[in-house]
């Protein structure tokens, strides 16, 4: 699905947020991507959803070096990629449905675009992939006046109709409550694995990744230090992953000390450890 | 694993608890500008009780009172009114006309900067971006410096007397305004939505239909509405100039010293500009 080989992303300001990453993921895996604030993660998935161009090394989607692609299968690349962000990606102005159906864009022409704001071109589409996030009933609704969580289902829901091979999500939880990030990384985790789509998450949250990902990789400075089954993430690996970061490190003590918040609220899926 | 002390005091509040000097200075800037203006621009009360000042005044108002209600002069202006209104509401549309595809050059979030355009060269940003963009830019800063009265003068000469040179010089003055004003909301969108639309291959006009523009259009809406307000007093500026409509019976009226017909022609701009005050602040209202 993806190969990474070398891969540095220096900014416009200098700053170097990537490097030199090198990473294989398989298709149908499911990854968590963990690390302290800055370590890099956002760069990284702007670079795997190809909005972002790699300073150095090679990034090859689907076997395609993605350098090489021209604009128009740059963009066919692109809506084989579903991307949750953190929290305000979607229109507050706009009805569920728009911004549901907004995961037609990649397929739509313009003028089936523009014709589906006036009447939703499927609403019954869209419909679907909401029941199957568990928000039926917010169809018509307008975006803004959904709560946090929700706007989160809605933009999973969008992801559903893009219909890509690999889900990405950048933080999906970190601006919701810890019972509701259960929820919504095992709604994409079961969603993804009935699908057979490929999974890659950031996550704040060390302990949903040692949860409920079969895959963990521990990024810092723009490097990745591990790459392990969580099992296999020792105390020592995560202390140093997160070595200086104040916040980060209670968390992690708290982690250790058995307080963890999430305890075993959700079985893990068949094929998936433990 | 070491247990992390606990921030010092002076560790949690860094910085700067030193306010910033710049508002001390700014107010003292603006009141030294006020003050310096007050002396350059003349301004003297007092010249209001020199010689006849006040008796000119006495006679203006005498001559204004009562105010010319016969019914034939009321159906006389009931025309220019109804111009005034229609060159408002055409000029408008024009400036809008005007302004949508001028304010989307002159975007640079559409044009050459941010996300959609990570992938060009340099070279081509700067020829396909940034010299369209900065034309456009030119062109509506040419099209508002130059006052919509001069306007109107120019084109009272290009297609002679009229409502038309009044629509033409607010379609061109305010389609300057409107443009600049346009590019600035659209760079103002919060900008997540557009980079999520386009990472899941939507086409640049896909990212404009369903980021771009739901979350501009009220304000988009709500700013050329305040613009048509703005219109309607323009538009009677303009009759003085022989571009038609209530401004032009004005300026008739005040040469030949008539002026219980300019009050009831005051009165009947306040009533327009009201009424239109009324209409958009209601339109904005249910847009919000």
């Amino acid at each position: 699905m993806y190969e990474l080989s070398g891969i540095r992303k220096v900014f416009a300001d200098g700053s170097v947020a990537l490097d030199g990453i090198s990473l294989t993921v398989g298709g149908g895996e499911h990854v968590a991507f963990i690390g302290p604030s800055g370590a890099g993660k956002t760069t990284l998935v702007r670079l795997l959803n190809l909005t972002l161009r790699p300073t150095a090394g090679t990034l090859v989607f689907e076997g395609q070096d993605v350098s090489a692609l021209s604009d128009a299968a740059l963009r066919r690349a692109r809506t084989r990629i579903g991307t949750i962000y953190q929290q305000q990606n979607l229109v507050g102005r706009l009805r569920v449905v728009h911004n549901v159906l907004a995961g037609n864009l990649g397929r739509w022409s313009a003028l089936a675009a523009a014709a589906s704001l006036v009447r939703p071109r499927s609403a019954g589409q869209a419909a679907s992939a909401l029941e199957q996030v568990g928000i039926p009933e917010k169809l018509y609704a307008r975006t803004d006046e959904l709560s946090g969580g929700q706007q989160q289902r809605v933009a999973i829901a969008r992801v559903l109709v893009q219909d890509p091979d690999v889900i990405l999500a950048d933080e999906p939880v970190s601006s919701v409550d810890p019972s509701l990030a259960v929820t919504i990384v095992s709604l994409l985790r079961e969603l993804s694995h009935e699908r057979r789509k490929t999974l890659l998450v950031n996550l704040h949250s060390v302990e949903l990744a040692l949860h409920y990902f079969p895959r963990v990789v521990g990024i810092r400075d723009g490097r990745v230090r591990f790459d392990l089954a969580p099992e296999k993430v020792s105390g020592e690996l995560l202390a140093e992953l997160y070595a200086g970061h104040r916040d980060e490190e209670q968390a992690l003590e708290r982690f250790q000390d058995g307080k963890n918040p999430f305890g075993g609220a959700c079985r893990p899926l068949p094929g998936f450890g433990a | 694993m070491a247990r992390i002390p606990s921030a010092a005091p002076a560790d949690r509040f860094p910085a700067s608890a030193r306010r910033s000097r710049f508002p001390y200075l700014f107010t003292a800037v603006f009141a030294a500008s006020v003050l310096y203006s007050l002396r350059a621009a003349q301004v003297d009360p007092r010249r209001f009780f020199e010689g006849d000042a006040l008796a000119n005044v006495a006679r203006f108002v005498r001559g204004a009172l009562p105010p010319e209600l016969s019914r034939e002069f009321l159906g006389l202006m009931l025309r220019p009114a109804l111009e005034t209104v229609q060159i408002s509401v055409m000029g408008t549309a024009i400036a809008v006309l005007l302004g949508i595809p001028l304010g989307l050059l002159a975007t640079s979030s559409l044009m050459w900067r941010g996300v959609l355009h990570e992938r060009w060269s340099r070279a081509g940003r700067f020829l396909l971006g940034f010299v369209p963009y900065a034309l456009a830019r030119a062109v509506l800063s040419v099209f508002r410096s130059i006052p919509e009265y001069v306007w109107a003068f120019m084109f009272v000469r290009a297609v002679g007397l009229g409502p038309f040179p009044g629509v033409l010089a607010i379609g061109v003055a305010y389609g300057g305004m409107l443009g600049k004003v346009y590019s600035e909301i659209l760079e103002n969108v919060n900008p997540r939505p557009l980079e999520t639309l386009h990472a899941a291959g939507a086409s640049r006009l896909g990212v404009v239909l369903y980021g771009l523009v739901p979350q501009a259009l009220p304000t988009v809406v709500a700013y050329t509405l305040y613009r048509w307000e703005c219109a309607i007093r323009a538009s009677a500026i303009l009759g003085f100039v022989g571009a038609g409509g209530l401004g032009q019976q004005i300026e008739l009226s005040m040469r030949m010293f008539q002026f219980n017909e300019v009050l009831t022609l005051l009165a009947v701009l306040f009533v327009l500009v009201a009424a239109v005050d009324f209409a958009s602040a209601r339109i904005r209202a249910r847009l919000a």
